[in-house]
């Protein structure tokens, strides 16, 4: 039965993901138009165009146009950019890794840090602690990302100093020095990250804390830190890990913004260049790539839900 | 510990909600009361007295929102508000149990039982792991449950409720707590069901040798397991005292009042005793050969079927009780009536026409002619819309009223139903549970109906309001002759109101025909099974149950719907194995009664009741002879073994007509101050059963208060009759109205 | 309520023993002081949106060139404040003020966001509830439709439409209103759902009652609440929404101002300091962040009174 569940959850996963496929495919490449004709524009001649159409392939049909694309894509042929003649491949390669670095630090500081102030401020509800978290929470998943990252580099690398407030890297750098070069975006994205995942295991942990079996596990005189780590955390860890997964999947967009902010040589940085030049080829290859990252971060949600089910884990 | 000193002693307690932008609310207003050692004390009161609360106080818990705001709760000899959090905490399974309303949600359903029953034993260093679960195994057996080596390993979900009712009570036990705090245990559970539990209860009670505090709602139950009773309304003791007392004797208003509104013991000739005067060739209603379900299969029948061939005819101004356990099909039958589940198969004919099976698909008049009444009136009613609205809809939508017709309308309705008029501008949030309820049946009155199809109405409320519902309806069916579907699962309140019964078991019709007869011998062994199961309000009855019924096996099986056979094949004692399972039943009439339909392989003789049963048949008949000439119902028990558990003990024999007569003491207070007046005391009582529309009940409500003459009548009914015809333009349907002459008719034949 | 035979038309005689009364009727919405304060902060903004360009110094795209006297300034840029010149936050990096444009910036920001969330709403709502009481096909084929849209991360649906069809603030409208459509879909199915199932719809139902009586008068008033409230939090979305897209440079283009533009461009300030021109920068920001948070602090007052109430806590 709950095989059955996580295969069909699988499939919708991979059904997803062809959807996104064509949906990029359509918005970028059919809708807006000739591409050919865009470049070119008013002092094209029949006969330019065409060679423009027949050397960008799109002198077949929409269709066999993204089965092409499609083909290309998965054999890791991911085209040429539009604005400098380079392989995507080539321009990504280095940045992609740049990314992963720093989402991969933020996720290992954000999750153990939210989830143990979410069970802090859950253990003592309406407590001072639990008010501070709230307020303090609340106000950050209100304000826009870039807000945060403004008023950090404007304490810490204007006022004091302590750390630089552009993230450049040439490559040569060891790994703390790394970190030390990337602190205010790792700590903008920890905070709005982390803002989001506490409020959510907080209201995960109080929603379980709310039901007759803890109620009853007071009764029957249990101490309250077993009520909390087994009573109340065993049924709230599918909602947890449904969390972390969801705001990793979050990562992917807060990525974008505090890498421009940051001048960080990262994807999403090299996206938004993309999108500014309208490099359609680069646009679509990164698009993919965060979007199938979302979409199986979300799936990965998912799954995790279904496991964490007493009644799906032990059937009748 | 000195024997006398109590275990739990409740003084002057005060318990009040502080709401955050409001003053303090006090729910409990100074209660007192002491449990002994080995004494099972019940709380009893309706919903919002504060019964709940206060059990809570003895483990010195307070739901949230609540606090203590006075006076103690010591638990030997130790007042559990004012202890040490931590010293409490150790108190609280050692010494001090709660068993909860719902088991289902008081497991963790991550954990496995196991664990669960025997953590807070360990946690408190009073056992081993081995050692309590070698305790928890013990308390399986006792508790009868199946299984008991492999039962702790499972999760919650994987065994019954009524298994977890039973596992939650040895979760209790497994500290062998000096008191034991059961907050409506069997509240939730099948009268079937009940039993089983109540019975498992009661056993381990007096094996373990602890003292509880049993709070319920539920004064049958009350009288199976108490002791001792505090009467509760509003956070304030009314009266308290001893089981026999309370039950017996109440002298507070307020436990005479609930008492009243305990409905008697299903037996026949509770009845209303039909007029017949609606009676017309074709019934009002009726469902042919339905065989109605869920889903839908390949070959157009239901994918899973809950009514197979099923056949109920409603006689125009009867009333009849579907009665049957959770799971048999009961609100299904009402919904392909309605038409909001269209049959997959069979016909349903209003007036001896067809209507079509979905509802989009009949007419307008044809739905007006059929209501259906909810039986939450919580969620039945729009909580967007004011009473006005609700009540003027089907005015407006059935018959074009509008404007002043139809707010004079609304306003006649709500007098009908008994609200004041000032309800007609609010919200339904605004109105008590029982307001609600006549909200959604004067919903259903508005658009005139032929038939009203309620749905458990009386189930969510409390013992009173319930009772004053099931008045208001008896005599709308009095005044409106509206037919009735009334659907219960209590047997007690259906047999009470209604004329005919269908026994519904797994989505068979297993028996029907007029109440006295489907009461009484010959039953199928599932009508057996239910009347047998409904508690009686005496000390003893379970006992006495217990006892008679050691043989009837299968009793805390589920039910389950089968494709052929009689569904109830699993749990009859006498199933005939190779034939119940594979063939249909067939339809046996009773010789004594045309209209009385028995389905079972069984011969009628054979279900005559063997043994006990036979002479209860004879018994319940005289009883109910006797009944016609002296106006007493309370004599009137089928069971032979309860005659004869009534002989055994005294008490129980004082306690029926006790009851009646608090029944009796309470209705003249509200009848009109004419019907007061004390007759001369010598005057010769009249058969007042020849007036036409007066049944036995009837007749023994009247001569309760006094009324035993024709004369009387006459003179009543006049004044009272006046104004309701004035008040309520219903245009002839008023049954009553002909009493008045007939009763001067007889006056004069009699001089 | 008087229970037996009373005669109609008497007035129900007042019992001591009557059925306790249900939760005390509702009081009126009672805000916090925090609530207070942010009504008067998002009243503020509003106001501002709709008055702004009567009260601001400067237009939208006015260079500052002359000082107080009337002689040219050198280098107008990341000017300090001056009251005499009505630069109350100093200008911004090409030597605009920026308190003018905060104001004129408030109608293109609130007033982008407010109307995207309208068009999402109507969107979301009709489809949501039609998909809810339709069922079958209408709801299969609608919902896949919003998993679709809702398997992209919103800012990167923003950066593949803006890289296909090029950025205007007609596109920036329709964008988050199709985004946000999606999320209010998903509520306004789960709402319509939740109530379809309730007896007083199948009440109507069994009573005949068309497809526009139930949506109308059954489902809507009692969806309108929490959807509502939700309005509240879907509008702090958009804003954050259409404000990252400008700050990214795709979202509103010059010369019109915008809070989410006014950031980006004046970032270089931010290095120099409060005192160099970092007000440029901080003072949209903070625009943003007051109005967001403002919102997001009512609706959280409202939504907790609405889930606290006495009746709830009693039992």
């Amino acid at each position: 039965m709950m095989s059955q569940l996580v295969i069909r959850r699988i499939g919708i996963g991979i059904i997803l993901l062809w959807v996104v496929s064509v949906l990029i495919f359509a918005l970028t490449q059919v809708l807006p138009g000739d591409a050919a004709q865009i470049r070119l524009g008013q002092q094209a001649t029949p006969e330019t165009l065409a060679a423009l159409r027949k050397e960008l392939g799109l002198d077949i049909p929409w269709y066999m146009q993204y089965v092409v694309w499609m083909g290309n894509l998965l054999s890791g042929n991911l085209g040429i950019s539009a604005a400098g003649g380079a392989t995507i491949e080539s321009l990504i390669g280095n940045r992609i890794g740049n990314t992963v670095f720093m989402t991969g630090i933020v996720a290992l500081i954000s999750i153990p840090l939210s989830v143990t102030l979410g069970l802090l401020a859950a253990m003592f509800p309406g407590q001072l602690l639990d008010r501070i978290i709230t307020t303090g929470t609340l106000g950050l998943i209100a304000v826009p990302d870039f807000f945060v990252a403004i008023f950090l580099i404007l304490l810490l690398a204007v006022s004091l100093g302590l750390v630089p407030a552009v993230s450049y890297l040439s490559g040569t750098e060891g790994f703390w020095k790394s970190v030390y070069v990337l602190a205010l975006p790792i700590a903008t994205l920890v905070i709005v990250v982390s803002a989001q995942m506490i409020r959510m295991t907080r209201a995960g942990i109080l929603n379980v804390m709310g039901s007759p079996y803890i109620e009853m596990a007071i009764l029957k005189g249990v101490p309250r830190k077993r009520i909390i780590l087994r009573h109340a955390l065993l049924n709230a860890i599918g909602p947890i890990v449904n969390v972390i997964a969801l705001n990793l999947a979050y990562l992917v967009s807060g990525v974008v913004v505090i890498e421009t902010i940051f001048a960080y040589p990262g994807l999403a940085k090299l996206m938004v260049d993309g999108v500014q030049t309208r490099d359609i080829p680069l646009v679509q290859a990164c698009g993919m790539i965060f979007c199938c990252t979302y979409v199986i971060l979300i799936l990965v949600a998912d799954i995790a839900s279904i496991l964490s089910n007493p009644r799906l884990r032990h059937p009748k | 510990m000195a024997q006398s000193s109590p275990i739990f002693e409740c003084k002057d307690l005060k318990i009040e909600a502080r709401p955050w932008d409001a003053d303090p609310i006090p729910i409990v207003k100074g209660v007192s009361f002491d449990v002994k050692p080995g004494e099972v004390v019940a709380l009893i009161g309706e919903s919002g007295s504060g019964k709940t609360t206060i059990s809570l106080a003895s483990l010195g818990y307070t739901k949230p929102g609540l606090h203590f705001a006075g006076g103690k709760a010591n638990l030997l000899g130790k007042d559990m508000i004012t202890i040490d959090p931590e010293e409490r905490r150790l108190r609280r399974g050692e010494h001090v149990a709660y068993l909860a309303q719902s088991a289902a949600a008081t497991f963790n359903p991550a954990l496995k039982i196991g664990e669960q029953v025997t953590e807070s034993a360990v946690l408190h260093g009073e056992m081993t792991q081995a050692e309590a679960n070698v305790r928890a195994r013990e308390l399986y057996e006792a508790l009868e449950l199946p299984d008991p080596d492999l039962i702790g390993g499972r999760y919650p979900h994987q065994v019954s409720g009524g298994q977890l009712q039973r596992l939650m009570a040895a979760m209790a036990l497994v500290e062998k707590p000096s008191l034991l705090v059961l907050d409506e245990p069997t509240t939730a559970l099948d009268v079937t069901t009940q039993i089983e539990v109540l019975k498992a209860f009661k056993k381990v009670i007096e094996e373990e040798g602890s003292a509880a505090i049993y709070v319920t709602h539920d004064l049958a139950v009350v009288a199976q397991i108490a002791d001792h009773i505090v009467v509760l309304y509003s956070g304030e003791v009314m009266e308290q005292g001893p089981v026999d007392q309370i039950i017996n004797r109440p002298t507070h208003a307020y436990t005479k009042r609930l008492m009243a509104a305990v409905r008697p013991t299903p037996a026949a000739g509770q009845g209303e005793g039909t007029t017949g005067e609606h009676r017309r060739e074709v019934p009002a209603l009726e469902v042919k050969h339905v065989t109605a379900g869920y889903g839908r299969a390949a070959d157009g029948k239901p994918a899973v079927t809950v009514l197979r061939d099923v056949n109920v005819s409603v006689e125009r101004g009867h009333v009849v009780g579907v009665i049957g356990e959770s799971g048999c099909g009961k609100s299904t039958l009402a919904r392909v009536m309605a038409g909001l589940l269209p049959a997959a198969d069979g016909q349903v004919l209003l007036d001896g026409n067809e209507l079509k099976p979905a509802l989009d698909d009949r007419a307008r008049d044809e739905l007006q002619l059929v209501q259906f009444v909810f039986q939450m009136a919580d969620t039945a009613l729009n909580p967007r819309q004011t009473i006005g609205e609700i009540i003027g809809r089907p005015l407006t939508f059935y018959h074009n009223m509008t404007g002043r017709a139809r707010r004079e309308r609304v306003l006649e309705i709500l007098n009908l139903v008994e609200l004041p008029l000032e309800f007609e501008g609010r919200i339904p949030a605004e109105l008590s549970g029982g307001q609600k309820q006549r909200v959604n049946l004067a919903r259903g009155l508005a658009a005139n109906p032929e038939v009203l199809l309620c749905d458990e109405v009386t189930s969510a409320l409390d013992t009173i309001v319930g009772a004053n519902v099931i008045k208001l309806l008896e005599r709308l069916r009095r005044e409106t002759g509206v037919s009735f579907v009334f659907i219960s699962h209590d047997l007690s309140t259906v047999s009470s109101f209604a004329d005919e019964i269908v026994v519904l078991y797994a989505g068979r019709v297993v028996e029907k025909g007029p109440v006295d007869q489907v009461l009484s011998p010959p039953f199928h062994p599932y009508t057996r099974l239910l009347i047998a199961s409904v508690p009686e309000m005496r000390v003893g009855w379970l006992e006495d149950t217990m006892n008679t019924r050691e043989a009837m096996a299968g009793i805390s099986r589920g039910v389950t719907i089968t494709k052929v056979g009689c569904p109830f094949f699993d749990r009859c004692p006498v199933a005939i194995e190779g034939t119940c399972e594979k063939i249909d039943p067939p339809a046996r009439i009773d010789a004594h009664g045309h209209d009385h339909v028995i389905e079972c392989h069984r011969e009628i003789d054979e279900l005559g009741a063997p043994g006990a049963q036979r002479s209860a048949a004879a018994s319940a008949r005289s009883a109910k002879a006797a009944k016609k000439s002296n106006g007493s119902a309370g004599a009137a028990k089928p069971a032979a073994a309860r005659k004869a558990a009534a002989a055994k003990k005294p008490v129980a024999a004082k306690s029926a007509p006790a009851k009646l007569a608090a029944a009796k003491r309470a209705a003249p207070a509200k009848k009109p101050a004419a019907a007061r007046k004390k007759p001369a005391a010598k005057a010769t009582p009249d058969n007042l059963q020849q007036i036409n529309g007066v049944g036995p009940k009837i007749e023994s409500q009247l001569k309760a208060m006094g009324v035993t003459t024709f004369d009387q009548i006459a003179a009543w009914k006049k004044a009272d009759m006046d104004s309701f015809s004035e008040q309520l333009k219903f245009k002839g349907r008023i049954q009553r109205e002909d009493w008045v002459p007939q009763a001067k008719k007889l006056v004069k034949a009699k001089k | 309520m008087s229970d037996t035979t009373a005669a109609a038309g008497q007035s129900p005689n007042p019992d001591i023993y009557d059925e306790l009364p249900d939760a005390p009727p509702k009081s009126r919405l009672r805000l916090s002081m925090v609530g207070k304060v942010s009504v008067v902060i998002v009243a503020f903004w509003v106001l501002l949106a709709l008055i702004g360009p009567l009260i601001a110094p400067y237009g939208e795209s006015h260079f500052i060139e002359d000082d107080v006297l009337g002689n040219p300034i050198d280098d107008p840029s990341f000017m300090l404040p001056d009251m005499g010149l009505h630069v109350y936050f100093g200008t911004d990096y090409i030597g605009r003020d920026v308190f003018s444009r905060i104001v004129w910036g408030a109608r293109t920001t609130i007033g982008i966001s407010f109307i995207a969330t309208l068009l999402a709403y109507f969107v979301g709502i009709t489809l949501g509830i039609a998909a809810a009481v339709a069922g079958k096909w209408t709801d299969a084929i609608l919902s896949r439709l919003v998993d679709a849209i809702l398997a992209f991360p919103n800012i990167m649906l923003g950066l593949i439409i803006i890289a296909a069809f090029g950025s205007s603030i007609p596109l920036l409208i329709f964008l988050a209103g199709l985004v946000y459509a999606a999320s209010v879909f998903r509520i306004a199915r789960a709402l319509g759902q939740d109530i379809m199932v309730q007896d007083y719809v199948e009440a109507a139902r069994a009573r005949g009652e068309g497809l526009w009586w139930v949506i109308s008068r059954e489902v809507l008033p009692n969806a309108a609440m929490p959807l509502a409230t939700d309005f509240g939090l879907r509008l702090v979305f958009v804003i954050l929404f259409i404000s990252s897209l400008s700050f990214l440079g795709l979202g509103v283009q010059p010369p019109i101002s915008d809070w989410g533009s006014m950031v980006r461009e004046n970032l270089q300030g931010l290095g120099n300091g409060i005192g160099g021109g970092a007000l440029a920068s901080i003072t949209p920001a903070l625009a943003i962040a007051s109005l967001t948070i403002a919102i997001n602090l009512i609706v959280d007052d409202i939504s907790a009174q609405a889930g606290g109430s006495l009746a709830k806590k009693m039992n």
